[in-house]
């Protein structure tokens, strides 16, 4: 059998060592886009701030493939042919598959403004980006980011240990709106500028401009900012564009089943690029997070060595740590029709936490949770909403205490003898 | 054999010495903010509950890493945390289903229970056997391992 991976993130290199277990005499390629040993981008920020040197960001270590049998080629995957089962790589190479992963993970989007596709306009995606953005550092000291969703809030944090001056533009009413509510936004805001960071929210980059040796960065709020850097991280999508033509289905992300098979025989998808099943909406969808890309890698793996088994969905759920100030995401954290909900907050302290319950026969239910500076058990939540733990009595202990969450988690799962 | 670790509600009389001796063994000082197992006060009840990583087998916080930092032990079944990998970024503590893999600001690392290598001190320390360190199949087994079988779906996966 042979079997072809083409992604090398964790997603492709948790399939590689799956199948490898499953499947001891089988041929495996895993294909990555880049001339580098496969690595982690989660671990880019740590690489920019030097805590790491470039060998920590690999996701094994460098004889592993070697040592697994794993061939890793360092190649786009220009073209798969699948009636042919064979793929072109941007080398001209032909590789012939009898399974196919497809795990490219997503890429990054420039937003359409005038001046994006100025040289010291950067994403900050890959290892080659950072060493750029490290370099620069040096000398440039007025950085501009857009965006600060996930992925802006992650290189916030490396940027503004770097020491420079940083501003930050998000077009959304506050910061990580797709993980944050008003709330949590808003004190993680107050946060940042407490730290020195400048923050414009509701605000959009118009365009960026050289003048001389700097750019101008343009808001539509009439403001304008110096800068000698720009990083975008305005969001990502699904890489896809190389399977036009090849009959795989796509949507948002590549379409699959619950055995994380896509429409075409043998091909399965997993990670970023796949629109998985969401263990909260029962809904397909793409999450893009590093939880469900190893989930993802390693069912699709046990489904391509013959085993049959069944994705039953990922809980969406998000951790971030912006200058020290950790927050969370799980699940349903913008909550469900009917069900109730309780919160803390305590804008001093930086404390935040939400509990989402569900409604009808799930009412003392958790469905989803959202925290700002609670970081002890946190899993307990995933481990509740995903195990749907009727919370009974515990859940109006929680509605007037949400910080009890442990007490309710271990009396409702370990069966505390007389403890109730 | 291997061994795990039992831990028996009923017999805990929220005396601490367990979360003495974890940080006493780990960080070479009484420190029981930092002991990596905790008793949990029940405070209407009267009753104590100590709770710490069981090395489930499905490994979610090993699974999730995405550098490699999290190996386990074969000797003990241990899942362990190697410092010098570990670069903080927490998705590990999202993944476990237990709550039990936890971030330590101080150290900016991650941080769980290793069974010390084998003989553990949480369990030496306990004087009313609530915990204790004895072969896996004889507990009975743990609940913890029993609820991630029967109640998580992501955990039926494992072929």
């Amino acid at each position: 059998m042979r079997h072809v991976i083409i992604g090398a993130g964790p997603c492709g290199v948790v399939a590689a060592e799956t199948l490898r277990k499953q499947d001891p005499d089988s041929t495996i390629i895993l294909i990555g886009n880049e001339p580098i040993p496969p690595y982690s981008r989660m671990a880019i920020p740590y690489f920019l701030m030097k805590d790491i040197d470039e060998a920590g960001t690999h996701l094994r270590s460098d004889d592993f493939y070697d040592t697994h049998n794993i061939q890793y080629l360092g190649h786009a995957v220009e073209n798969v042919d699948t009636d042919l089962k064979v793929l072109t790589t941007d080398d001209g190479t032909e590789i012939p598959y009898d399974k196919l992963l497809i795990a490219a993970g997503s890429k990054p989007l420039l937003p359409p403004i005038e001046g994006a596709d100025l040289p010291n306009v950067h994403n900050c995606w890959t290892i080659e980006d950072a060493r750029q953005i490290a370099e620069r550092s040096h000398s440039c000291l007025e950085v501009v980011l857009m965006g600060a969703g996930f992925i802006g809030c992650i290189i916030l944090e490396s940027l503004a240990k770097m020491g420079v001056n940083l501003t930050v533009i998000e077009m959304g009413d506050r910061m990580v709106p797709r993980m944050l509510d008003d709330k949590a936004g808003g004190l993680l805001e107050k946060w940042c500028i407490e730290k020195g960071v400048n923050i414009r929210t509701s605000t959009r980059v118009n365009s960026i401009r050289e003048e001389d040796d700097v750019m101008i960065v343009e808001l539509d709020n009439g403001e304008s900012i110096r800068a000698c850097t720009v990083i975008s991280a305005t969001g990502v999508k699904p890489n896809t564009e190389f399977l036009k033509g090849s009959g795989i289905e796509v949507d948002h992300g590549i379409v699959v089943n619950t055995n994380m098979q896509t429409n075409v025989a043998n091909v399965y998808a997993a990670g970023d690029v796949a629109q998985g099943k969401d263990f909260s909406t029962g809904n397909y969808e793409v999450q893009a997070i590093q939880p469900t890309a190893t989930d993802h890698g390693r069912i699709a793996a046990l489904n391509m060595a013959g085993h049959l088994v069944e994705h039953n969905g990922s809980v969406n759920m998000n951790v971030l740590d912006t200058l020290g100030l950790i927050s969370h995401s799980f699940g349903l954290w913008m909550g469900v029709e009917g069900g109730d909900s309780v919160d803390i907050y305590n804008a001093e302290a930086y404390k935040y936490m939400n509990l989402r319950f569900g409604s009808g026969i799930e009412e003392d239910v958790l469905v989803g949770a959202s925290t700002l500076g609670v970081t002890q058990h946190i899993g307990v939540i995933r481990g509740l909403i995903e195990s749907k733990t009727h919370l009974g009595v515990w859940k109006s202990r929680l509605l007037k205490d949400p910080t009890r969450l442990m007490e309710a988690y271990l009396s409702c799962t370990q069966e505390l003898d007389n403890v109730v | 054999m291997q061994k795990s670790l039992h831990l028996d509600p009923a017999k805990c009389t929220g005396c601490l010495q367990c979360e003495m001796a974890c940080s006493y063994e780990k960080l070479g000082e009484f420190n029981p903010s930092r002991s990596v197992i905790k008793v949990f006060t029940f405070h209407e009840e009267g009753r104590f509950a100590p709770y710490t990583c069981t090395q489930c087998d499905e490994a979610w916080c090993l699974r999730a890493c995405p550098v490699d930092a999290i190996t386990m032990d074969m000797s003990t079944g241990a899942k362990i945390v190697i410092d010098d990998k570990c670069v903080g970024c927490k998705v590990c503590t999202i993944s476990c289903p237990f709550g039990t893999i936890n971030y330590v600001q101080e150290t900016g690392k991650v941080a769980k229970c290793d069974l010390c290598g084998g003989d553990p001190e949480c369990a030496k320390a306990c004087p009313t056997e609530a915990i204790t360190y004895i072969d896996a199949n004889a507990t009975g087994y743990d609940r913890m391992k029993a609820f991630a079988e029967k109640s998580l779906p992501s955990a039926n996966t494992s072929a």
